[in-house]
């Protein structure tokens, strides 16, 4: 019985432990300065180790970091959100580099550190004089492989560029395979006792079956994730459940037939991606991304902490020569593949690898929990030197967390390597990144050149005209991509107006007066409707304009936070009523997406000013675009409506003028949604006509504002 | 052919000195020169409408027309020609070249200002100096003209945004009476800064494939 008490309080205090351990993890975050020296990854091992030394005080057994666990539920979610959120373009541009690395590579560093390590032991005599060369080999492919899961942690908060991150996390990715072959190559022969030739050929053709099958595996999960998502139009709720159970069952399948499960899940990723983002919903897409952000979140953390309580408890066997060897025969072995390797890979490339690259890259092979849970799968029959390789393992993995973890970000400010650039994509880097693809495309072309566009040309081809039809739902399956980074842009803009509520601060962009009406040719003189006004007479009245505007702009200013934007807190109400005809909206709008496309409003100023300026400054009238751009509520003093009646202009889903005519006729207190999408923009001939409304209007709740008059002489100066 | 045996040579190695090809490559490209003209002297435009994988480029005629344009053959010239040499031909594939491994900051600026001068050229097809917006309207409609269902005003409406933006970003504060012309070089420059055109916007010349001076591809 009191063994019963005692798995329960075992099992609790696992649990306990877990759960305290991802909230401290939390408190690590409120730590500022703690967080920008001291990786999240070397501190959760550090939460691990007292942890596991305080259960070993009270005297309980720490749980250890099950293999089974390791593998089956902790790496999954990880691996999951790296494959399903990479960067494929930059990924295909550096296949070539990032395969020799991981496959030529970790090859390398195997049998480098398996080798010399056998020669360390048969030299050095008495204990070690047993291990054989075949354990050597086993054990030195186990730490070769370069560890995605501490790759991620210590290169995610450096923020390094994306090429060095995507060749040192990739090959992390990659090399899965070599592992696997290898651990298990060795692990038969182990038994067996001796390797012939035709076995190290058989292993190749091992390699070349477990990598591509785990490959095509994921892909066939992918596609069929893929294609269900094309239905789910009515379900929309479970679409996220899709994306998760086709990927979680690619991995199983995959390990089940010894194939590389690692890479079956990010094939499955890589390929669903494209085409179930264009199937779902909006609110499922949120939903992927946070589920998966906060189930890799919770694997890192969990996988970290268990690393530091097993090595408190796990059975430990110290051997200097052992260990110390096996550390500095990694490094080295590290630094001759990456220099070796990119000596050669430059000859191939375009984009050559500096020497400050590869010490990055060098710098970056961490080793992570793989190694250690492959090392704790070893039964202590076949490989009586298990212990040892449990704690040299460990070593290994302390010593690459923590001291090249921690001194990676100072080196990476010393040696000035470039880092990631927070740049928003523009639609003109975006037309002019698919107008290059097609030069080079044809250049090739023309030169009778088979290189890397001409088949990346085919192979958008042939997606375009068969993969696509069958695996997205409806019309979007023949949206040319241009259109769908165009609409993209433009729902991340209207998305962010909606939520800022229009009041708060606005992403960073310079605030431009310029509008379409600039670029628009000027109108010739005759179509002006109203008298010409000399110059100087223009100067003086916009003068007087102006002055006025000053007071203005403080009065309105000094109102801002109660009005202009629907006031939550004013009316519970009215609140909600604007928030759901906001939502629906945007849902009508996204079902609507193809047969909208508008100009996107020129990055917009802070409301109050914009406001502030558009109602008595006659330099503000180009700014029509601007206006629109945010929430602004119009109050025409003239209507007999009440405030309190809302009406929402729909600016979404209806035609160009036609609506703006109907809605100048809604007087009272109507509500402008924050809208992008203003085709009207290009038909000038309506400027006159939509000017108007906005003229009347810019006025708080509260204040009645400028007098009427100085509205009329604004009117008079429309063009 | 025959009697001018010795001459190519000098020939090729004035062009390697010029373009920064090597020999090996001016010869790959020789060969598929004359592949392309058939054995003629001068390229046409016919020749390279014969090619059947440009066919379905969407853009290809803007390539062929860079090909005979003036401006990209070193000269102050404008305006086109109606056929080309071999030593034009090598000329505007050499803006492709990928530059040499050693290249100093100062000189990959050049290579870089060169490749988007290309680039615009390119675009501004009545030699003005810029991009204006039906310019930019009719690069658009090009890329997008494999999509049979895609509208003119689809078109219109990502490049007006793309002028926007661009006018946005350069040009900033601009009274309502204020006309914006167009893209000018240096604001294209600007604007295309951050895509790295020196490392993307290469082809690797050492890999021609000699297999198309007999099949019919």
């Amino acid at each position: 019985m009191l063994l019963s008490l005692l798995c329960v309080f075992l099992y609790n205090a696992a649990l306990g432990m877990g759960c305290m351990s991802t909230v401290l993890s939390g408190w690590f975050h409120l730590i500022p300065r703690l967080s920008s020296i001291v990786p999240e990854s070397c501190l959760l091992i550090v939460v691990g180790l007292l942890v596991g030394g305080l259960m070993k005080l009270v005297g309980e057994i720490p749980p250890v970091l099950e293999s089974k666990i390791f593998f089956l539920y902790l790496l999954p979610p990880i691996i999951l959100d790296a494959g399903y959120f990479l960067p494929i373009r930059q990924f295909t541009e550096n296949l070539g580099t990032i395969l020799m690395f991981a496959v030529v590579g970790t090859l390398w560093n195997a049998f480098f550190v398996g080798g010399l390590l056998y020669g360390v032991c048969q030299l050095e005599g008495h204990r070690l004089v047993t291990v054989d060369l075949l354990s050597c080999l086993l054990f030195g492919s186990i730490i070769s492989a370069v560890d995605p899961v501490a790759v991620l942690a210590v290169f995610e908060e450096i923020h390094i560029n994306e090429l060095l991150h995507i060749l040192v996390f990739g090959e992390s990715l990659l090399n899965d395979a070599v592992t696997v072959v290898l651990y298990h190559l060795f692990e038969e022969y182990s038994s067996v006792g001796s390797i012939t030739v035709m076995d190290v050929f058989l292993g190749i053709v091992c390699f070349l079956v477990v990598s591509l099958g785990g490959i095509v595996v994921g892909a066939i999960y992918g596609i069929l994730a893929a294609f269900t998502s094309r239905f789910t139009s009515h379900t929309r709720v479970i679409e996220p459940l899709f994306v998760f159970v086709y990927s979680y069952m690619a991995y199983l399948s995959a390990e089940v037939f010894h194939l590389s499960g690692i890479m079956a899940l990010i094939a499955c990723g890589a390929v669903m991606r494209p085409y179930v983002e264009a199937n779902i919903s909006h609110k499922s897409h949120t939903t992927i991304k946070y589920f998966l952000k906060m189930w890799s979140s919770v694997s890192d953390t969990l996988i970290f902490i268990f690393l530091g309580v097993s090595t408190v408890a796990g059975p430990h066997e110290w051997n200097w020569t052992f260990v110390m060897a096996t550390l500095i025969f990694c490094l080295v072995a590290r630094v001759l593949g990456v220099v070796g390797l990119t000596f050669v890979i430059n000859k191939f490339r375009i984009v050559k690898l500096t020497s400050k690259d590869q010490f990055i890259i060098a710098y970056g092979g961490l080793r992570g929990a793989i190694a250690f849970s492959l090392v704790y799968l070893l039964k202590t029959e076949h490989f009586p030197m298990r212990n040892m390789f449990l704690t040299a393992i460990i070593t290994v993995i302390f010593f690459t967390v923590f001291v090249q973890g921690m001194t990676i970000r100072p080196l990476v400010d010393l040696l000035a390597v470039k880092k990631k650039q927070e740049t928003k994509r523009s639609i003109n880097e975006e037309i002019h990144t698919q107008f290059l693809d097609h030069l080079l495309t044809g250049i090739e072309d023309i030169c009778g050149h088979y290189g890397h566009h001409h088949w990346k040309d085919k192979l958008n081809r042939f997606n375009k005209k068969y993969v696509k039809k069958c695996l997205i739902a409806g019309e979007r399956s023949k949206e040319p991509q241009l259109i769908a980074f165009y609409h993209k842009m433009e729902m991340k803009q209207a998305i962010e107006l909606v939520e800022s509520g229009g009041g708060a601060k606005f992403p960073s962009a310079l605030p431009s007066t310029v509008s379409m009406q600039n670029i628009q040719p000027k109108k010739p003189p005759q179509d002006r409707a109203l008298p010409q006004l000399s110059k100087a007479r223009e100067e003086e009245i916009r003068k007087i304009l102006r002055t006025n505007l000053q007071r203005t702009r403080q009065r309105l200013r000094s109102y801002n936070r109660h009005t202009l934007v629907a006031d939550p807190y004013e009316d519970g109400w009215n609140e909600i009523l604007i928030k759901r005809k906001k939502m629906k909206e945007l849902e009508k709008k996204i079902s609507q997406m193809n047969n909208y496309l508008t100009v996107p409003a020129p990055p917009p100023d802070s409301p109050t000013i914009a406001r502030a300026r558009l109602a008595s400054d006659p330099q503000a009238w180009g700014l029509k675009s601007v206006t629109e751009s945010i929430p602004t509520i119009k109050v025409d003093l003239a209507s007999p409506q009440s405030p309190e009646s809302v009406n929402m202009v729909d600016e979404f889903g209806k035609k160009g003028s036609q609506s703006k005519a109907s809605k100048e006729e809604e007087g009272g207190l109507t509500m402008k949604v924050p809208s992008p999408t203003n085709q009207r923009k290009d038909k000038t001939a309506d400027e006159d006509n939509d000017k108007e409304p906005q003229q009347r209007l810019m006025r708080c709740l509260s204040d009645p504002g400028p007098t009427a008059e100085e509205e009329d002489e604004d009117e008079a100066f429309l063009p | 052919m025959g009697a001018s045996q010795s001459g190519p040579v000098y020939m090729f190695q004035d062009l390697a000195q010029k373009t920064g090809f090597s020999i090996e490559q001016i010869k790959n490209l020789h060969n598929r020169f004359m592949y392309l003209t058939q054995d003629e002297d001068t390229l046409r435009r016919k020749h390279l409408e014969n090619i059947s994988n440009l066919a379905l480029n969407p853009i290809r005629r803007q390539i062929i027309e860079a090909f005979f344009d003036k401006r990209n053959m070193g000269e102050k010239g404008k305006g086109c020609l109606q056929e080309i040499g071999f030593e034009e031909f090598v000329t505007v594939l050499s803006f492709f070249r990928p530059p040499k491994p050693r290249t100093a900051d100062e000189d990959m600026k050049n290579i870089k200002k060169e490749k988007l001068r290309f680039l615009f050229n390119m675009h501004d097809t009545d030699n003005d100096g810029i991009i204006t917006l039906d310019e930019y309207r009719r690069v658009v409609e090009e890329l997008l003209s494999s999509y049979e269902t895609i509208g003119a005003e689809t078109a219109k409406a990502i490049s007006d945004a793309a002028m926007l933006e661009v006018a946005s970003v350069t040009v900033g504060q601009m009274g309502p009476d204020e006309f914006y012309e167009g893209i000018t070089f240096e604001q294209f420059m600007q604007i295309l800064k951050d895509v790295e055109i020196e490392t993307k916007m290469n082809i690797h010349f050492w890999n021609l494939d000699t297999r198309t001076m007999q099949c019919g591809k």
